[in-house]
C-alpha cells in the first residue's frame, strides 16, 4: 500500500511540472520580469538601469528556459522556469500586488471556503443519492417521468439565477437570513444557510439524474433478479445490493472532488461576500493580479491530483477485485 | 453598402457548411437515417429541435454584417447616424431597427408608459415637481381612455391571425411536398411508406405555431411598447436579449468546432497507436485536466486581455475587437474542453481495435489511415455526437458565469452574461428592476432546456448502453 502511494505521488510530479510549464508560459508572456519591475518600482519614472537592478535583486535576470552561460546541470537549473517552479513546489507563492504574502492569505481564507463547500457537498451528496434511490423505487411510473422532467428543468436554469432569486426571496422579501457576510464560529451559521441551500438545490437536477442512471444500470443486472427471485423486498434490494454495488461508480465521481473543496466556489463566495479562496481568486482576476491567479492554478492542480490518488486508494478499499499494481 | 465578414461570421457559416455536409451524409446512409428518424420520433425531441433551429436562425441572421458607406448613412438614416455611428450592422439589426432607435432616458418597466422613477420637472408656471415622466416611445400612441391591457389584447389579434396564416401556408407547402414525393394522390393517407417513419408532426406544428406567434407578437407590440422594458441607459431589453442569442449559440457551437479535431485526432491516435503516442497524449490531457477549468480559462483570458490592450492598433473598430475577443474566448474554451471527449474516444478506440475486423483489415495490409477512416471512425460517431449535444448547454450556461467572473465576452458584446452582470445590482433597488434579469434568464433557459431535452433523446437513441 505504502509503496503504491509513493509511486502514485511520483507519477504526479511530471504532471505538476507540466502544469507549471503551462502557467509559466501563459503568465510570462504578458507579465514579463520587466513588467513586474515596473509595477513594483512605480510606473512613472523607471530607467532601464533601475529595472535591471530590481531584476538582479529579486533574481529575475535569468533566461527563461535555457541558460547558455552556465555549465553542466546549471544550464537548466539557473533559469527562471526552474526557479519559479521550485518556489511553487515549496508552496512559496510570493507576494501579491498589494504586498501581502499569498501563502498566508491562502491559509487564512481556506477555512471560510471550506465552511460553505463542505456542507454543500455532504448535504448535496446525501440528498441526491436519497432522491435517486426513491425515484428508482418508483421507476417507470408517472412520478419517475415527472421528476426527471423537473430535474432537466432544474439543470437548465443558470446557477446565477438560483443565487439571485434566493437572495431576493429569502433575504430581501422574507428577511429570514442576512443577504451576505461572514463571521467565525457559530454566529456564522446564519450566513451559511442560504449559500449551502442554493448550492444543494442547484446541484439536485444533474446529481439526481446521474445517480439514478447508475442505480438503474445496477438494477438491470442478473444478481438483482436473483435477489428478487429469492423473495427480497424492493427496499432490501435497493439498500442491500443496488446502493452497495453502485458505490464504485459513485466513488469515481465523488472522491476526486473532495480535495478541491478547499478551493471554494467562485460565484457563490463573491455573491455572498464570503472571504474564501473563491472570492480571493475573483478579486485577483478583476485586479489582474497574476501572482494570486498563478498560485491558485497551481494549488487547484495539486488538489485535483491528490483527488485522483485518493480515488484510486478508495477503489482498493471498496472493490476487492481491484489490486494495487 | 457592402458585406463585412467578421471572424466569427466566417466560422459560423463554415460550421453551417459542415452541418449541411453532415445532413447529406446522414441522408445517404440507411442506418443513420433510421437513427435520426427515431430521435425525432419523440415529440419532445422534435419540439426541442424546432426551438433550437429557431435560435440558430436568429444567430445566423445576426451573423451577416453589412457596412453602409458614410454617404448612405447620412442620406438615408441621418437621424440615428449619431447614436449608432458604428457603421457595421447585421441583418438582424436592420430587422429590429425600430428597437434600436427607440431608446428611452432610463429604466422603464415592461409595457410601461411612464418612466420607472420620478424626476424633477418644471411646468409652465415654473413650478418644480417630482413626477413620473412619460416615455418617449413606449405607449405614446394611447388615448386617454384606453388602458394598456385593453390595447395589448386588441393588438394581440393581428399577430395571432398572422401566425395562423403562416402555419397554414407552411402546412400546405408541407402537404404539397408530401404529395409530389409520393405521387399517390388518392391513397395518400393510407399509403404511408413506413409507419415507423411517421414523425410527430402535431407536436412540431404546435411548437412552430407558438414560436411564430411569440415572435410576431413581440415584433408587432414592440412597435408600440417596450415589451420587456428598458435598461439603465434606456435601451430596449427585448433587443438586447435577441442580440444575445448570437453570442450564446456561437459559444455553444463554435467551441465544439475547435475542440472536435483535437479530440478526434489525439483520442484516436492514442487508442490506435498505443505505446509512446498514448503516453504522451495521456500526459497531455491529464495535465490540462488537472488545472481547474475556470481558472485556466480565466488565466488565458487575462493574458488575452493584456495582449489586446497592449496592441490596440491591431483592431480597426470596436466591433472587430469585441469579435476577436469572442473568437479568442471560443478558442480558449475549445482548448480546455477537448480532454473529456478525447479520453472517451481513446478508450473506445482501444476497445474497437481489438475486434476481429480490425485485425482482418490489418492483415489485408490496409494502412492505419484507411483503417481509422473506414473501420474505427464510423463506430465512434455516436460518442462524438453525444458529446457535442451534451456540451452545448453547458457552454451556454458557462458563458454567463464567465461574464460574471469578468473573463467572458467583451463588455460591449450583447450577451446574457453581460445582461445579468449589469442588472444584478439593480435587484437592490426598491422596487426591484427585475425585467433585465428575467429576460436574460428566460431566453437562456429556453435554449438550454431545448438543448438538454434534445441531447437526452440523442443519448437514448445513439448510446448502445442506454437503449436497452
Amino acid at each position: 500500500m505504502f509503496a503504491y502511494i509513493v509511486r502514485r505521488l511520483l507519477f504526479a510530479v511530471p504532471i505538476l511540472i507540466g502544469v507549471n510549464f503551462i502557467t509559466f508560459a501563459l503568465f510570462f508572456m504578458v507579465n514579463t520580469p520587466d513588467d513586474m519591475a515596473r509595477a513594483q518600482l512605480g510606473a512613472k519614472q523607471t530607467t532601464p538601469e533601475m529595472i535591471q537592478s530590481w531584476k538582479t535583486e529579486y533574481g529575475y535576470d535569468k533566461p527563461l528556459f535555457f541558460n547558455g552561460q552556465a555549465s553542466g546541470l546549471d544550464k537548466v537549473q539557473e533559469t527562471l522556469f526552474v526557479q519559479e517552479s521550485l518556489k511553487l513546489f515549496m508552496f512559496d507563492f510570493g507576494q501579491s500586488d498589494s504586498g501581502r504574502q499569498i501563502t498566508a492569505d491562502i491559509q487564512e481564507r481556506m477555512w471560510p471556503s471550506l465552511a460553505i463547500a463542505l456542507p454543500t457537498f455532504i448535504i448535496g451528496l446525501v440528498t441526491n443519492i436519497a432522491l435517486a434511490l426513491l425515484i428508482v423505487l418508483f421507476r417507470g411510473s408517472v412520478l419517475d417521468t415527472v421528476t426527471m422532467m423537473v430535474a432537466v428543468a432544474i439543470m437548465s436554469v443558470s446557477g446565477l439565477f438560483y443565487i439571485i432569486a434566493g437572495q431576493v426571496l429569502f433575504s430581501k422579501v422574507w428577511h429570514w437570513v442576512p443577504i451576505s457576510g461572514y463571521s467565525e464560529g457559530w454566529d456564522g451559521v446564519k450566513f451559511l444557510i442560504l449559500p449551502v441551500l442554493i448550492g444543494v438545490f442547484a446541484g439536485i437536477g444533474a446529481g439526481m439524474r446521474w445517480y439514478r442512471s447508475i442505480f438503474l444500470e445496477e438494477m438491470n443486472k442478473d444478481y438483482i433478479r436473483t435477489a428478487r427471485a429469492k423473495g427480497l423486498s424492493d427496499i432490501k434490494v435497493l439498500f442491500g445490493h443496488v446502493l452497495h454495488n453502485g458505490m464504485l461508480p459513485i466513488l469515481t465521481g465523488v472522491v476526486v472532488v473532495i480535495p478541491t473543496l478547499f478551493m471554494g466556489s467562485l460565484i457563490m463566495e463573491s455573491f455572498f461576500g464570503i472571504p474564501g479562496l473563491g472570492s480571493y481568486t475573483i478579486d485577483a482576476i478583476n485586479a489582474q493580479d497574476f501572482g494570486i491567479v498563478k498560485a491558485m492554478v497551481f494549488l487547484g492542480s495539486v488538489l485535483y491530483i491528490i483527488g485522483l490518488i485518493l480515488t484510486d486508494i478508495s477503489y482498493t478499499l471498496f472493490d476487492p477485485r481491484v489490486k494495487l499494481s | 453598402m457592402s458585406f463585412v465578414w467578421l471572424w466569427t461570421d466566417i466560422m459560423v457559416w463554415a460550421l453551417i457548411l459542415v452541418l449541411i455536409g453532415g445532413i447529406r451524409s446522414i441522408r445517404k446512409s440507411e442506418q443513420s437515417r433510421k437513427q435520426w428518424f427515431s430521435i425525432l420520433k419523440s415529440p419532445v425531441a422534435m419540439s426541442a429541435a424546432i426551438i433550437l433551429s429557431f435560435y440558430l436562425l436568429f444567430a445566423l441572421l445576426d451573423s451577416v454584417h453589412l457596412q453602409f458607406s458614410h454617404n448612405e448613412t447620412t442620406a438615408e438614416n441621418a437621424n440615428h447616424a449619431q447614436d449608432n455611428n458604428q457603421g457595421v450592422v447585421s441583418v438582424l439589426d436592420l430587422l429590429l431597427q425600430h428597437l434600436r432607435d427607440q431608446t428611452e432616458r432610463t429604466y422603464s418597466a415592461p409595457f410601461a408608459t411612464h418612466e420607472y422613477s420620478t424626476s424633477l420637472s418644471y411646468d409652465e408656471a415654473g413650478q418644480v415637481s417630482q413626477i413620473y415622466q412619460p416615455l418617449k416611445f413606449g405607449g405614446q400612441h394611447l388615448d386617454a381612455d384606453t388602458t394598456v391591457i385593453n390595447d395589448v389584447l386588441v393588438k394581440s389579434v393581428i399577430p395571432f391571425l398572422f401566425s395562423f396564416f403562416v402555419i397554414a401556408v407552411i402546412f400546405n407547402v408541407h402537404l404539397l411536398f408530401g404529395f409530389l414525393k409520393n405521387r399517390d394522390y388518392i391513397n395518400y393517407y393510407e399509403s404511408q411508406p413506413d409507419p415507423d417513419q411517421q414523425l410527430p408532426w402535431g407536436a412540431a406544428y404546435i411548437t412552430l405555431f407558438i414560436l411564430i406567434f411569440l415572435f410576431s407578437w413581440f415584433f408587432y407590440l414592440s412597435q408600440f411598447y417596450h415589451v420587456l422594458g428598458t435598461d439603465k441607459v434606456g435601451q430596449d431589453v427585448l433587443f438586447q436579449s435577441v442580440k444575445s442569442i448570437r453570442t450564446g449559440v456561437l459559444i455553444g457551437l463554435l467551441t465544439t468546432l475547435v475542440m472536435l479535431p483535437l479530440a478526434l485526432i489525439l483520442g484516436i491516435s492514442a487508442g490506435y497507436f498505443k505505446g509512446w503516442v498514448d503516453d504522451v497524449i495521456q500526459y497531455l490531457y491529464t495535465t490540462l485536466n488537472s488545472i481547474p477549468g475556470v481558472l485556466l480559462i480565466a488565466a488565458a483570458v487575462l493574458v488575452m486581455q493584456v495582449i489586446i490592450s497592449n496592441h490596440s492598433d491591431w483592431f480597426g473598430s470596436t466591433e472587430e475587437r469585441a469579435d476577436l475577443r469572442l473568437l479568442f474566448l471560443i478558442f480558449i474554451l475549445g482548448l480546455t474542453s477537448w480532454t473529456g471527449l478525447c479520453r472517451l474516444l481513446r478508450a473506445e478506440t482501444l476497445k474497437i481495435s481489438q475486434i476481429e475486423y480490425v485485425t482482418a483489415a490489418k492483415s489485408f495490409g490496409l494502412g492505419p489511415i484507411k483503417i481509422i477512416k473506414n473501420h474505427i471512425m464510423p463506430n465512434l460517431m455516436h460518442l462524438v455526437l453525444i458529446a457535442l449535444v451534451l456540451d452545448f448547454s453547458g457552454l451556454v450556461l458557462a458563458e454567463a458565469v464567465l461574464s460574471y467572473v469578468g473573463v467572458g465576452v467583451d463588455p460591449t458584446t450583447a450577451s446574457w452574461g453581460n445582461m445579468i452582470n449589469q442588472a444584478r445590482l439593480e435587484m437592490a433597488r426598491e422596487p426591484m428592476v427585475w425585467w433585465s434579469l428575467f429576460s436574460a434568464f428566460a431566453f437562456m433557459f429556453t435554449l438550454v432546456l431545448a438543448a438538454n431535452l434534445f441531447s437526452d433523446r440523442v443519448q437514448v437513441v445513439l448510446d448502445p448502453r442506454r437503449s436497452n
